[in-house]
């Protein structure tokens, strides 16, 4: 590790002193030592509970974002730049599929082994990692859903991820209410044909892959299937690529169908099925977005730590001041909290646990909210230079904001705990 | 081609070192612990030697308490094919983990012992060449490069000293201490930790070995280095060249 820290530090900045030196600074090109040293140094110890294997999974996602994330992210981000190359060298050590079956090259991980990755991951780059997260839960679906074809087909590329894949449930007229959708998918001999449209898809124009959500039934949940459509079938379309606040380094766009014929060899599962397929692989999903806003908020309170440490007002250090040090306390006492409901729904997940979903809603409407608000507060304990894109935490704010409203908003995730609770009554 | 690599168990590069109050040592209590970087380097050394078709084995070894099995899954994950532990949980010094890598040379015959120039916590810098000594064989210091004959019974070693670059040629068996600039190593695939925790590992003792740990080196005491004082600022040109050389830096 050190070679390879001592090498780019070599190339990048023509001296070995950069590692030393750069202590010292606190803008965004803090050291990779001083990086791994605050990640798990600092209180909530990202680290705490996990046994050797965990913490080595965890270390080695962590030295692969130091090294191949964290110098590029603010770059990726401004130059909204989809960084490929770097995500197959991610994939090449097991990213692209974490919970993947091994035959087709996944790495048969846990739910809470991806929960790990994906904290530490997004500890440098959230927008890229929820990409990646988002493609596991695609290949997931598949290897959970598709049949021996299927998975034989696509699989070995997408684990390697040469190939990437978004998930299409949104559409301009369905969002929270995703049951309404109306994409529609009539079959014709062994295709189906698509009419419709899908909105927000991440990855939507450059993904090679789509799993889509569609109407082959009636109304309601019970008449949708899931279709795997590829990139380049006639009558798929895409929209211009949004302009977002966050999420920069991957591209989101509407897809267009306009009679475009899918082999029925395609379909997902059943006819029918397709609505509770999406929502199971949306449960993974959730785990996946709160691990990626966990990353972030560390990040962000590793980040305000160090700043009020040399930040000095009124002739001493702020964090002299107990509002500063009672307001680190507390961020990290949200953070911790976010951290363990995250990792005991993905055990839960683990466990095909039959509540799993509602404990996964409450961990998600926490986590996204706390951390959130984690990056916020750090942004605000840096005074004007947390504004400033010299200094990471407006990244981490911005990127972690969207995750209250993807894969489920806040609101969806208090319907679906609220309506457990009153069940019975 | 079979090769031998050390791997010790070190406090990690990034972790906050601690005196330990009544400094008898440092700190190590819920310290972050990690494989030498330089032993790292060593191994992945060995695996590409192997991945090029020249070795066909690589044997991670390192001593110590039971713990230490950590840095041989680590290894094993980078691509070692096998994983030896000599148990101990006291203190060891370069001349007897020489003398115990000796014993077990000398039953295993490696042609060649690949290892990190030096452990980064006590940075000894020792047991290459003490191994060298008792084992009789040739040794190369500081590798940056290292190739192996095409009948693999020699070794060009590219060692980086003061005044550059040195290329040294050795009859194998040999010993090698590696540099940072050998090589970068890799990540562990994911893959490959899990399929490393598999791997039996074999344990031995001192005993086992008949070798006698050396106890004639005692720590007397472990302090923090002197803290930094502050520095002066200088105004002109002038007043840095002359600061420069009253501190006879220039
Ligand atoms: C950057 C980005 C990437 C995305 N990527 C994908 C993707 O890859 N695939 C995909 O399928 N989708 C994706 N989405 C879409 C995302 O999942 C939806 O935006 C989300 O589900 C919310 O739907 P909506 O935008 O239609 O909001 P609406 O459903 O219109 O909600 C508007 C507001 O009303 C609230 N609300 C809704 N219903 C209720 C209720 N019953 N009670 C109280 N409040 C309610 C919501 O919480 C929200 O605050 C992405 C979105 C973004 C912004």
């Amino acid at each position: 590790m050190l070679g390879r820290i001592v090498k780019s530090s070599i190339q990048n900045n023509g001296g070995l002193n950069r590692i030393f030196t750069s202590s010292l600074s606190t803008n965004t090109s803090i050291s990779v030592i001083c990086n791994k040293r605050s990640f798990l140094n600092i209180v909530p110890d990202p680290s705490v509970g996990l046994n050797e294997d965990q913490k080595q999974i965890q270390q080695m996602a962590l030295d692969f974002a130091n090294d191949k994330l964290l110098p590029n992210a603010p770059k990726w981000d401004q130059e909204q730049f989809f960084p490929r190359e770097v995500m197959k060298e991610a994939a090449q050590l097991g990213f692209g599929g974490i919970y993947v079956k091994e035959d087709v090259g996944g790495s048969a991980l846990s739910r809470f082994d991806a929960a790990l990755i994906f904290e530490a991951l997004s500890s440098a780059d959230v927008s890229t990692t929820a990409f990646i997260s988002i493609h596991n839960m695609c290949a997931g679906l598949i290897d959970t859903y598709g049949n021996e074809e299927q998975r034989q087909k696509y699989l070995p590329d997408l684990v390697t991820m040469e190939k990437v894949a978004s998930y299409c449930l949104t559409e301009p007229g369905s969002g929270s209410d995703a049951a309404s959708l109306s994409t529609k998918a009539v079959r014709d001999g062994d295709h189906f044909v698509l009419n419709g449209s899908k909105a927000f898809i991440s990855g939507g124009g450059d993904s090679e892959v789509y799993l889509v959500m569609v109407r082959t039934g009636g109304p309601g949940p019970k008449g949708i299937s899931c279709l795997l459509v590829e990139k380049d079938t006639p009558g798929l379309s895409f929209g211009k690529k949004e302009e977002k606040l966050g999420w920069n380094s991957q591209p989101t766009r509407a897809l267009i169908f306009e009679d475009c014929r899918v082999p029925c060899a395609n379909l997902i599962g059943k006819e029918g099925q397709g609505f509770s397929i999406a929502m199971n692989a949306l449960n993974g999903g959730r785990i996946n977005i709160g691990a990626c806003s966990l990353g972030g908020a560390q990040a962000s309170l590793v980040a305000a730590r160090d700043h009020v440490k040399v930040r000095k007002q009124f002739g001493q250090s702020i964090s002299n001041f107990q509002a500063i040090q009672f307001k680190l306390a507390d961020l990290a006492t949200q953070l911790y909290a976010s951290r363990l409901m995250i990792r005991s729904a993905a055990q839960m997940l683990d466990e095909k646990d039959p509540q799993a979903h509602v404990y996964i809603a409450m961990a998600k409407l926490f986590a996204c909210d706390q951390a959130f608000k984690i990056c916020d507060e750090s942004l605000q304990l840096h005074g004007g230079y947390g504004y400033l894109k010299d200094y990471p935490v407006e990244r981490y704010l911005r990127d972690t904001r969207v995750h209250r409203i993807l894969e489920g908003s806040d609101a969806v995730m208090r319907l679906l705990t609220s309506r457990e609770m009153l069940k019975d009554l | 081609m079979k090769i031998f690599v050390p791997v010790k168990r070190v406090i990690d590069y990034a972790a906050k070192i601690r005196v330990r109050p009544d400094k008898s040592g440092v700190d190590t209590n819920g310290v972050r612990m990690s494989t030498n970087p330089f032993d790292e380097i060593a191994i992945e050394e060995a695996v590409r030697l192997k991945e090029k078709g020249i070795a066909k084995e690589v044997v991670a070894i390192t001593m110590g308490p039971k713990a230490s099995e950590e840095v041989l899954r680590s290894s094993l994950a980078i691509g070692a094919d096998q994983g030896v532990i000599v148990n101990t949980d006291k203190p060891l010094n370069p001349l007897s983990v020489a003398k115990l890598l000796q014993k077990l040379a000398e039953t295993e015959k490696p042609n060649l012992i690949i290892m990190g120039k030096q452990a980064i916590d006590d940075d000894c810098n020792q047991t290459a060449q003490m191994l060298a000594g008792l084992l009789k064989w040739p040794q190369a210091t500081f590798a940056s490069k290292i190739e192996i004959s095409e009948s693999k019974d020699s070794v060009k070693v590219t060692r980086e000293i003061d005044g550059g670059l040195e290329t040294l040629s050795m009859k194998l068996p040999a010993i090698i201490s590696c540099d940072l600039r050998l090589n970068e190593p890799r990540y562990a695939k994911l893959a490959n930790i899990m399929k490393a925790k598999k791997v039996q590992l074999t344990t031995k003792t001192p005993e086992d070995l008949g070798v006698q740990l050396n106890e004639n080196l005692k720590i007397v005491s472990v302090e923090e280095p002197a803290k930094r004082s502050g520095g002066s600022k200088v105004t002109t040109v002038d007043d840095i060249v002359a600061s420069l050389k009253k501190h006879s830096l220039i």
